[in-house]
């Protein structure tokens, strides 16, 4: 058996405690401990941006951060997303504008689109397109996704 | 008058051709939506595959002692432990293999244990013996005398063929002004699905076996899957979570499934499989690589004479879908354009590559690829540009092909003038060759092509049919049980807009349910563009059903003809002047509360497209209606890096009639940006059989930054066949778009690139070569 580590951290806004493996990985125990599976292993190598999650307020492959290392962080998924008085904007215009098939790249998409929305409120379409180009989708070929996260910025601005 | 005794009035709203978000998106963007790899069933095991290491080889011995004496191990099984039952087109394939291996992907032993961990340490403890065999990798050395034989079954090493004539090709030879000769070699790729292969399965006490399963043909893979089980296809049931991605790779049963429900059976406890990113790319289908030989003639106007045209496959170790893919090239080859002689040979050769399923686009993106590379070479030739001399050639309404298609309801010539004005394709082109020889770096060009593909279905088997199970309940929402698969396209949204349509009730009152054969009614599968046409109309028409029983029990009431009544937001209605005669809710419990007289709403209905299969000619008006469409691409090059940046993509297709506009230009973007990477990008490098780039970072998936920009067109030619007209959309935009680059290619810099896809080296080094030609010619 491998060396386990307690950790404790907060996980969409909530002190949580996990005693994980020293060689799990972020999503892993996001998905199996917590039963967070709306990230997404599709590679397991960082290249594809499915289980994008937010760890103190940079985006991140939860596949190639190692779980302990979340010890003492504050961490969002995308079931962390959808609280209270419904769903986020970039959210809803992913929903309006079609920016979902399949649906396999979309939790990390979304994700990725909130972390540029938050970093560059004034981001150009080349911003967002270059932000997102970390996020494999084999679907849409991209343009409803970026205009999801276009029409968000704008409707976000005074 | 009171406000009560204002009579309500409602007037009709349709929802066909409406901007209506997809019904699964708000569980997708809230990561609710639990796919099958996503799933966990009580006492699941998890499962893992021992894969070969050689290419060809015989098998002496494999032991697995070491791996079932390891704690946490449930089952190990070889092919003792399967029946001995191949799977795929020609049951040539074992799911574990027990005589040799003939691909670098063969499955050896499999493991189900209690994590994937304990999974990859056993397979690391089974031992493998091997007598390495002679291997072949290319179907020219497979063709040879005293090749090596994969299956001894097959000692010529031919696993299918495929040959249509029609009219005289030699004496139309001997007719033509101008004879084309050329050689075009398309490549590997795959599909690189988000959501990896995954499979499972569980097994009822009485044997019944369960799969969990991301395929897009549930109904007929019972059959095909129940061999290899050793059970009554009556007795599988297939579940459909969501899918993440299919785009055809599902169509087969893959070794994987069977293993899977051995392992099962083995454990008596639930098991899944799901590969690594690098299995999927090793071991899942790819599309199929062909070499085509294209001969084609013209009369010094610039007419058609003949076509002549064979090909080669390379169909690896086995035989899936690939090997078929000449049912659809060859339309292509026969049908796309007037041509009046036609000769066609495909020969689907075994070596020690890996294997070819099918893929969105089947065998016509590999075909539009040669066929619309050889008509702009012809074009060069016949003047006086791209389009004219396509026009020259094009299919008219009404044309009956060499193979039996009746292109009853088609407008070749109005996409491609419609592309060729929108881009202002002619004096670009004209603008853009003239730059061929100049010293600049970075070069423009301008390419256009054009397609043909079925929109009606596709009667490959017996029945192209789907079956709809509809209710109406005593609230008036309305239940849709449909045949039809989901694999992320949308077709339950679609499904909903008609059948709100016709029985006028909102959106959201409408649940389609597309996941489960002990349920649904028989499909074919979600394949050749013919799900929103073939379980649309089946959809429609068990709603005009439910509709009609529902109107003749109002007008029972009310004392008028149906005809008088209509049904709007969940209302009987006055059809003349939209008043309303009875909520719908309380009619349908009228109808259900009546003692002796009760009924209830549920109908079904069993809907079989009016085509034809082929004949042993290959004959035959396969699908209910055809559709065209015509790309234009403009794209920069920069001649000392060989990059080529797509800049816009004008996109002109006969769609029949719109649906949804949402998922139409969803379909139309994600298909190009497919194509595109076929095109430019992607390609998985086979060299002797093996996998050379298994990752996403060596295979070159397009992302966002580099996408064109879009400018689409839809035609509505309202097909009269089609659910409101619609006609199958989705294949046309990734089978078009690779020509039109490389004949952008040609247009920029005057190289012409026959083997895809364009990759900076590949484009670098033939500008680079091209130069030297043409100092050393004017030394």
């Amino acid at each position: 058996m491998s060396l386990k580590v307690d950790i404790v951290f907060t996980l969409n806004g909530a002190a949580v405690r996990a005693s994980v493996s020293a060689d799990a990985n972020a999503l892993v125990v996001l998905r199996e401990q917590f039963d967070l599976a709306g990230a997404k292993l599709a590679c397991g190598e960082g290249e594809c941006g499915a289980c994008t999650i937010i760890v103190d307020g940079l985006s991140l492959n939860g596949c190639l951060m190692p779980a302990a290392d979340l010890d003492g962080r504050r961490v969002e998924t995308i079931e962390g997303l959808w609280r209270g008085a419904g769903l986020d904007p970039v959210q809803k215009t992913f929903v309006e504008t079609g920016a979902i098939q399949c649906g396999f790249c979309t939790p990390g998409m979304v994700m990725q689109a909130r972390h540029l929305i938050e970093r560059n409120p004034d981001a150009s379409e080349a911003d967002i397109r270059r932000g997102l180009e970390g996020n494999i989708c084999r679907c849409t070929g991209y343009r409803k996704i970026v205009d999801a996260v276009v029409l968000t910025l704008r409707a976000a601005r005074p | 008058m009171s406000h009560a005794d204002t009579p309500r009035v409602i007037e009709r709203h349709s929802v066909i051709g409406a901007r209506v978000p997809k019904l699964d998106a708000e569980d997708k963007v809230t990561g609710r939506t639990r796919y099958v790899n996503d799933m966990v069933l009580p006492r699941m095991l998890h499962a893992k595959i021992l894969r070969t290491d050689r290419v060809h080889a015989r098998i002496i011995r494999i032991d697995t002692a070491r791996a079932e004496a390891l704690p946490g191990v449930v089952a190990i099984i070889t092919a003792a432990d399967m029946p001995k039952a191949g799977i795929g087109v020609l049951k040539d394939n074992p799911p574990l293999k027990s005589d040799k291996v003939r691909t670098i992907r063969d499955e050896l032993a499999a493991v189900a244990a209690e994590s994937e961990a304990i999974c990859d340490a056993a397979l690391r403890l089974i031992e493998v013996e091997y007598e390495d065999l002679p291997a072949i990798f290319e179907c020219i050395d497979a063709l040879k005398p005293g090749a090596p034989v994969i299956h001894s079954e097959r000692p010529d090493n031919v696993a299918m063929v495929h040959e249509f004539v029609h009219g005289d090709v030699d004496s139309a030879e001997r007719a033509s002004d101008v004879v084309v000769e050329g050689k075009y070699n398309v490549h590997y790729v795959t599909h690189c699905n988000m959501g990896v292969s995954c499979v499972l399965a569980d097994i009822g006490v009485d044997g019944r076996v369960t799969l969990y399963s991301q395929t897009q043909y549930p109904y007929i893979m019972k059959m095909d899957i129940a061999p290899a089980l050793d059970v009554h296809p009556g007795d599988i049931r297939i579940i459909q979570p969501p899918v993440g991605g299919a785009f055809g790779s599902k169509l087969d049963v893959y070794p994987y499934e069977p293993i899977c429900v051995a392992l099962a059976r083995k454990a008596r406890r639930p098991v899944k499989l799901a590969f690594s990113r690098k299995e999927e790319f090793i071991a899942s289908p790819t599309r199929q690589p062909v070499e085509f030989t294209i001969r084609a003639g013209m009369t010094k106007d610039g007419i058609l004479t003949f076509r002549d045209i064979d090909t080669l496959l390379n169909n690896g170790g086995y035989t899936s879908w690939g090997a078929t893919t000449p049912f659809v090239t060859m339309r292509t080859c026969s049908s796309h354009y007037r041509v009046p002689h036609v000769r066609y040979r495909a020969r689907a050769i075994y070596t020690n590559n890996p294997y070819a399923g099918s893929f969105r686009g089947y065998g016509n993106v590999q075909a539009t690829w040669a066929i619309e590379t050889h008509m702009d070479k012809m074009a060069e030739v016949a003047g006086p540009d791209p389009v004219a001399f396509r026009l020259k050639n094009a299919n008219e309404p009404g044309d009956v092909t060499p193979q039996g298609a009746r292109l009853n309801n088609i407008d070749l010539k109005g996409c491609l003038k419609i592309a060729a004005a929108k881009s202002d394709f002619v004096s670009k082109w004209a603008r853009y060759r003239e730059g061929w020889n100049s010293n600049s770096r970075v070069k423009r060009g301008i390419g256009i092509a054009a397609s043909l593909h079925n929109a009606g279905g596709a009667k490959i088997h017996k029945s192209d049919g789907c079956g709809t199970i509809l209710k109406v309940d005593d609230y008036a929402r309305v239940t849709v049980i449909t045949g039809a698969s989901d694999i992320g396209q949308g077709i339950d949204t679609v499904i909903a807009q008609f059948v709100a349509e016709e029985l006028g009730v909102p959106m959201r009152d409408v649940t389609v349910i597309a996941n489960d054969t002990a349920t649904g009614p028989w499909d074919v599968g979600v394949h050749a563009s013919r799900t929103t046409y073939i379980a649309g109309n089946s959809a429609r028409r068990a709603a005009r059903k439910a509709r009609a029983m529902i109107l003749d029990q109002a007008a029972k009431q009310s004392n008028v003809t149906a005809d008088c009544l209509d049904l709007r937001a969940g209302h009987v209605v006055q059809a003349d002047n939209g008043v309303v005669v009875i909520p719908l809710d309380r009619l349908l419990r009228q109808m259900h509360f009546a003692g002796q007289d009760a009924t209830l709403v549920m109908v079904t209905d069993y809907y079989e497209p009016p085509s034809q299969p082929e004949d042993k000619n290959h004959i035959g008006d396969m699908s209910a209606c055809y559709s065209h469409a015509v790309h234009v691409a403009e794209i920069i090059v920069d001649t000392l890096t060989g990059e080529i940046r797509v800049e816009t993509v004008w996109s002109v297709q006969d769609v029949g009639r719109i649906v949804n506009p949402v998922g139409l230009e969803g379909q139309i973007e994600g298909g190009i940006a497919m194509g595109l990477g076929y095109a430019l990008s992607e390609e998985l490098k086979i060299e002797n059989g093996i996998v050379r780039n298994p990752y996403f970072r060596d295979y070159h998936v397009f992302t966002a930054p580099q996408m064109p920009r879009f400018d689409l067109t839809f035609i509505e030619t309202a097909d009269a066949e089609g659910p409101a007209g619609a006609k199958g959309i989705a294949e046309l935009p990734t089978i078009v778009i690779a020509p039109a680059i490389g004949n952008a290619l040609y247009n920029a810099t005057g190289l012409r690139i026959d083997h895809p896809p364009l990759t900076p080296e590949k484009v670098a080094r033939g500008l680079w070569d091209r130069a030297q030609a043409m100092k050393r010619a004017a030394e």
